[in-house]
Formats: structure tokens, sequence, C-alpha cells
């Protein structure tokens, strides 16, 4: 409990109503069963007990929008269907969270070009609040993406402005791990240089 | 049956009717008059020698080159075809038939060509009709329920002819 600023005593934790409030809403996102491609899959897999999306308490897949609070686009939105996405996102009570997840509800994916039906980008028809890139997303980045909208949820200052103020920073995001020969810029270079030695042909 | 076979049977029974055939392809066909479709399917489906009880698939094809550089060298007039794949599980075997048509009707850009329905003879048809009409604007004259089956119900035009153009905008949602 981190975020819980305050000191114990007694048994009693204090901490502003408002970061208590947005403490139990981060943990208790609800997504909606809404898989509507390729995507979906791989969404399931999170849901499941390898990935297990639960762990971040957003495991409690709703069939109603009227019971969720996080859509997860997962999947090609087509003309058609965009309608339906906007009217279900519609019917979301508030506050609402949209993850946009794959290449095509991030902007058409393979389809940019050549798919007719296919919407460029399902920010065109909902507002989006965190884009998973992917075709199709790694389960591990769909919890990213999660995190990130939790990231959200607790910057929220429903309360005492009404609204949202300040954008999240990404505060988990990890940085990869070089190899030892690749650790420094200058270490890089020496592996470059030393690579490129090797790749000359011999003119023996 | 060989396609041969089928062939001959087909020229013996309608004459002029059969307006083009090839034998030395997969899948060899004959192409036959769009207005006379209804007697020639009735007759293979019926006909003790043939038995074509099952339909597999409707497809729209449509022959038209784009770019007007490579019109002249592309092999072929633009027109539209109508290909039908039959096979028979009595005597367990296929074919081909086509229908050759304008791509529009009297040549007047927006009126699709016009084909008889098969429904009555196959049920399948009516699906893989609609799916044609949808998708490559065949109009199927005496179809029991001709709307869109894969598009919305309110868009225009068919996305699989070649000179298709792009919706710029669809409900609000800009298209490009």
């Amino acid at each position: 409990m981190g975020m819980m600023e305050g000191r114990w005593e007694e048994g009693f934790v204090t901490t502003t109503l408002e970061q208590a409030i947005n403490w139990a809403r981060q943990g208790s996102l609800w997504p909606m069963t809404f898989g509507l491609a390729c995507c979906a899959i791989e969404m399931m897999a999170t849901g499941a007990s390898r990935y297990d999306i639960d762990r971040f308490g957003a495991g409690a897949f709703r069939a109603t929008p009227r019971q969720a609070d996080l859509m997860i686009v997962a999947g090609t939105v087509n003309f058609k269907m965009a309608d339906r996405v906007r009217r279900l996102y519609h019917q979301m009570p508030e506050p609402k969270f949209v993850i946009a997840m794959g290449a095509c509800t991030c902007g058409g994916g393979p389809y940019y070009k050549y798919g007719y039906n296919v919407v460029k980008g399902v920010d065109l028809v909902v507002p989006v609040d965190v884009y998973v890139p992917g075709c199709p997303p790694r389960p591990e980045a769909l919890l990213e993406g999660l995190m990130r909208v939790q990231d959200k949820v607790r910057a929220m200052k429903d309360l005492t402005k009404g609204q949202p103020l300040n954008l999240p920073v990404p505060k988990r995001t990890g940085s990869v791990l070089l190899p030892e020969e690749l650790a420094t810029p200058e270490k890089a270079l020496e592996f470059q240089t030393k690579n490129k030695e090797q790749a000359k042909p011999s003119k023996a | 049956m060989s396609p041969a076979e089928i062939i001959a049977i087909l020229d013996e029974r309608f004459g002029p009717v059969v307006t083009g055939k090839k034998l030395d392809t997969i899948d060899p066909w004959v192409s036959v008059d769009v207005g006379r479709l209804l007697e020639v399917c009735r007759f293979l489906r019926d006909d003790p020698r043939l038995r074509f009880d099952l339909l597999n698939c409707i497809s729209g094809v449509d022959y038209l080159e784009p770019d007007p550089k490579k019109a002249p060298k592309a092999g072929f007039e633009p027109h539209l075809e109508v290909v039908y794949h039959l096979s028979s599980f009595t005597h367990r075997h296929r074919f081909v038939l086509k229908l050759i048509l304008p791509r529009w009707k009297d040549g007047v850009a927006g009126q699709l060509p016009e084909v008889p329905s098969v429904c009555g003879l196959w049920a399948t048809a009516d699906w893989h009709e609609r799916e044609t009409f949808d998708l490559c604007g065949v109009l199927f004259t005496g179809h029991p329920d001709l709307r869109r089956i894969l598009l919305a119900e309110d868009w225009e035009g068919h996305p699989l002819r070649k000179d298709y153009e792009f919706p710029l905008e669809y409900h609000g949602i800009r298209g490009r």
C-alpha cells in the first residue's frame, strides 16, 4: 500500500478520500467482454491463468457495458461495427476508459491501405486512453497497457477538480537490459567497429 | 464422368446456348447464355447422367484493368464473370459453369447487370448470391431476399469491383 500516504498509528491509516477512491478504483477496473478479431484470443490469454489479469483487479470481464468501466477494443473495427462500438461506449457508466489493443485499432494496421471497410484507428470512433501496439500484442503488453490505465486512474482528481488533471507519466516503463558489450555508448561503438572489421572479406 | 463428356452432353442438348468452353485447365468450364441459365442449371441438376446436386460456390470476377496504360496489354475486354462450381455426390464429378456479363447493364454506369437467381434449384445459392451482389454488384433477379450480407445496409458501391472508390466518410468516421 505504498501510495497510501500517511502513518500507521494504532491500526489507523490516514489518506485523502480521493486517493482512497482512486486506489479502490484502479484495483477493480472491470473490462467488457468484447473481442472483435484475433486480438481477442490474446486478450483471453491475458485473462487466463498464465498471465492472469485478475492480479491487477481487472479479471471480472462483464458481459454488459453497464457494469464495465474498461473497454478493451481487441481487434479490427470495421465501419459496420463502428456504430456498435460507439454505442457500447456510450452505454458504459462514467468514469470509463478505453484501451486500443493491436495494430488495427491503433491505426488500421495491415488494412490501412486496402481495407475499404476498416476504420483507420478506433480513436476515430471513441476516445482512446491507452494504445497497445502489436499484431497481436503479447499478453504482457496488454497488462502494461492496463497498468497505464491504472496510472491514469491514480492521477484522477474526480472529487476535487472534477476531471483528471495531469496526464499520467509512465511510471513503470522498464528499460531494456542490454548485454555487457552494448551497455555504454563507448562499448557499443567499439563492438560495432569490431564487428565491421570482422565482416570485411579477407583478401588472402 | 469426365468434363469432356459433360461438355459434349451440354453441347448436344443446348447447342448454341453454350457460348464458350475451355477444356485444358484444371477446372474445365463452359460459359452459357445468361437468358437460358435456369434451363441449363435445371438440366445439370436433374439429368440422371449428371445429377449436380451440390452447388459449391458462386463467385463474381471483375475483369478490368484500371490503369489505362496497361489496359491494351491486359488480354481481355472489360467484363464481369459469374462462376458456378458444381459437384455431384451421386457420380462424384465436378464442373464449372460461367456467365459472361457486361460490367454494367446496357453500358450505363451504375446499372447492375442482371442474372436469374438459382435459389430455387440449390438453396445454397441464397447467401452466395447475396455475397456476390454485395461485393461484385451482380443483380440476381428472382432472389427471395437480395440484401447486402457482409457490408452495412447503407453502404454505397460494390468493393470488389476494380474501379471501386474507397469511402471518404462513413457515419461521421473518416475513411482514410
